[in-house]
């Protein structure tokens, strides 16, 4: 028992986060919170999310109300023992809030996107963390980009530095793809982590970006690999996705496009949409993709069949995959050939990593044996 | 990405087209400074600064100025855009289109359709609008309606930077003249707009806002004016559209009626003056043609039928404000 209070505040997910809208709590005052327990969702402007617990204990005191659009930082709740008495938590949440200033929009709202030549690309990344843990790539899937891992970059990044990159045709990155092919998209990682000198990646790739990662394990002396949703492990995959994600011009087309990307289908937003929008009026972007899908996935079926290579590697591997997945089945984890790595998650979609992000960092951070 | 003014948006847009194709060129009044006379090269970049820094970059040959005589060089940039240029010519203030209707009205509208469609005139004239200024009356109006009028011109509104950029690169890309309309209010307001080169395609209506209750149609700087009253009214429990045409030719007439279908109620507000405007144009396509759907009569929000007073007072108190979209959204539901 101490008589400790401590503050949970509105968190930050991803760089572009400066505010949050609180939806709704999960959770009446007077609860013991548990590591893991989902206390609220809060929606930004990318997705909406259910918020767990960052720290344990009695929760006392619901300051932010349900409809409340807060900075980040800004009290949500409070957390401490019985013994501490009401007044006392009366008087934490009026100094809290007459000393809370919101962080500046803008500069040094932390790390900023760096961009390197590989070949004929120009790949963008960003960096998080520092230390001396072996780094982490992440790679994401078909017309995401780095903003699609804001629930795990930062929290795999303690003690290491975790880059994420933008494929080549994706994101910041410039948009000539080549063939488009994942051979040659996993030169471009290869490359990408040679001209940086990262020696003991430990990849993690999802759906596309995952048999990316499968790929290029060997190429850039992969510690360990973490691959979500991937492709490479069977042959279907959801091709009216694909083609409709180019095709969609406007919101009313795109929405129910995206809406197969997760089990939750009320996680997509707006703003989700119409990142999706603008980043297709990029010059060269729906070429690149079309030369993507034309490469990979003609006709709903994938070309690229990597079960032998990842049965061949000896690195820890893990296979992650929503249960729920719309994309590309999740009857395909048994591609993998051994069960002993695979995780199935309920309740989630194609995109675990943002659905139910904690899970899968757990998963990723004992995969890479931290 | 990083965070640009509409100025710099519209630059970019500009400086990234001239790389990419060298039959774009831009001149008019000071858009290369002064350069090639004594004194500072690069001194100007148009009146309010838009084009600063293109004379540096691609030179005297693509980058000229041009004397006080809007006949003679917008009529050039027709002539240059039906014999293969892309001509970027920026008209100062659109108050001063009057001179040179001829050439836009009577000579560039009309080469496709004069000749069978054989010819294409791939032109843009940028031209500044709008009051809020303190540029008085012959320096602060909204004619984007007059050219809205003329079948054959392109008529862009740019509402915000991460808008103009887009609309500018697919107004240089058009091989129709287009009439790229600038809120001189707007030039340093700023939001996150990509570095890579991007189009946004017209005759595409942008919802900025989506609600149940009620359609605001509004162009250009009205689009924030509409945006903070319909943020201001959803406290209240009244939950807006804010749709933003884009361009008012063509104009997204289908989604401005889908809009007004779903919510049963219209409110356009329209920075130019009342009569045969935006507003009323509009309001007529809706009471054409989707009276049964109305709850409600048809709002305009417009300035009074007058000139752009020069006393500051007076004009805040002609253009449309929050407040007065606010209370037109009441009136309509009422």
């Amino acid at each position: 028992m101490t008589t400790d209070i401590e503050p949970i505040v509105m968190p930050k997910w991803g760089l572009a986060m400066t505010e949050g809208l609180l939806t709704s709590w999960l959770v009446d005052e007077g609860v013991e919170l548990k590591p893991g327990t989902e206390i609220a969702e809060i929606e930004t402007t990318k997705i909406a999310n259910v918020f767990e617990t960052p720290i344990e204990g009695k929760l006392r005191k619901l300051v932010a109300t349900e409809g409340e659009t807060l900075p980040v930082g800004a009290l949500l709740a409070v957390i401490a023992d019985d013994e501490v008495s009401n007044e006392n938590i009366e008087a934490y949440v009026t100094t809290f809030q007459e000393n809370f200033v919101p962080e500046e929009t803008g500069e040094e709202a932390g790390p900023e996107p760096e961009t390197v030549s590989v070949g004929e690309h120009r790949i963008s990344y960003l960096k998080v963390g520092e230390g001396e843990g072996d780094p982490v790539l992440l790679i994401h899937g078909f017309g995401a980009d780095t903003t699609g891992w804001m629930f795990n970059q930062t929290a795999l990044a303690d003690g290491r530095p975790v880059y994420a990159l933008d494929l080549p045709g994706h994101g910041r990155s410039s948009k000539f793809v080549g063939d488009g092919s994942v051979t040659a998209l996993s030169k471009a990682v290869s490359g990408f982590t040679a001209a940086l000198g990262l020696k003991n990646v430990h990849l993690v790739g999802h759906s596309l970006g995952g048999a990316i990662a499968i790929a290029a394990a060997t190429e850039v002396g992969a510690k360990s690999l973490t691959v979500i949703d991937p492709a490479g492990l069977g042959t279907d995959i959801n091709i009216g996705f694909l083609q409709g994600f180019i095709d969609g011009k406007r919101g009313k087309q795109l929405k129910p496009v995206l809406e197969q990307l997760v089990a939750d289908k009320s996680l997509i937003s707006r703003d989700m949409i119409n990142e999706v929008i603008k980043f297709k009026r990029v010059d060269g972007v729906l070429a690149g993709l079309q030369a993507i899908v034309d490469s990979n996935f003609a006709g709903g079926v994938q070309s690229i069949d990597l079960r032998a290579t990842v049965k061949d590697l000896a690195i820890p591997v893990s296979v992650i995959w929503g249960r729920e997945d719309e994309i590309i089945p999740v009857s395909q984890a048994e591609g993998i050939g051994d069960s002993t790595g695979v995780t199935v998650i309920d309740g989630a979609g194609h995109i675990p990593q943002m659905e139910k992000a904690s899970e899968v960092n757990d998963i990723i951070l004992a995969t890479i044996g931290a | 990405m990083a965070k640009k003014s509409y100025r710099q948006a519209i630059n970019e847009a500009i400086a990234q087209e001239m790389r990419r194709d060298e039959n774009v060129l831009i001149w008019g009044e000071d858009n290369a400074g002064g350069a090639g006379t004594e004194g500072e090269s690069d001194a100007w970049g148009g009146v309010l600064g838009v084009t600063k820094g293109l004379f540096p970059e691609f030179g005297p040959d693509r980058v000229l100025d041009t004397p006080i005589s809007e006949s003679a060089f917008i009529g050039a940039a027709a002539g240059a855009a039906a014999t293969g240029l892309r001509p970027v010519a920026e008209l100062m203030f659109v108050d001063f289109m009057g001179v040179c209707f001829d050439q836009i009205f009577n000579q560039a509208a009309k080469f496709r359709y004069m000749f069978g469609g054989k010819a294409v005139t791939p032109m843009v004239i940028r031209t500044m609008y709008g009051a809020g200024f303190r540029a008085a009356s012959q320096h602060s109006q909204a004619l984007y309606p007059v050219f809205t009028h003329i079948p054959g011109l392109k008529v862009i509104i740019p509402s915000s930077p991460y808008e103009a950029k887009g609309l500018m690169i697919q107004a240089i890309r058009d091989d129709d003249p287009c009439i790229f309309f600038e809120h001189k209010v707007m030039y340093d307001e700023e939001e996150e707009v990509p570095d890579d080169p991007y189009t946004i395609p017209f005759g595409e209506a942008n919802l900025t806002r989506e609600g149940d209750d009620v359609t605001i149609v509004a162009f250009g700087r009205m689009v924030q004016m509409a945006n903070q009253a319909a943020d201001a009214l959803e406290k209240d429990g009244i939950s807006c559209t804010v749709l933003d045409p884009r361009t008012t030719s063509p104009l997204d007439t289908d989604t401005i009626l889908e809009c007004v279908e779903d919510t049963g109620r219209l409110v356009v507000v329209d920075e130019a003056n009342p009569r045969c405007s935006m507003a009323s144009d509009i309001s007529g396509i809706v009471a054409q043609n989707a009276f049964k759907a109305l709850k409600g009569p048809i709002q305009m929000v417009t300035p009074p039928h007058t000139p752009v007073p020069f006393a500051p007072e007076l004009e805040d108190a002609f253009v449309p404000s929050p407040d007065k979209i606010a209370a037109a959204v009441r009136a309509t539901m009422a």
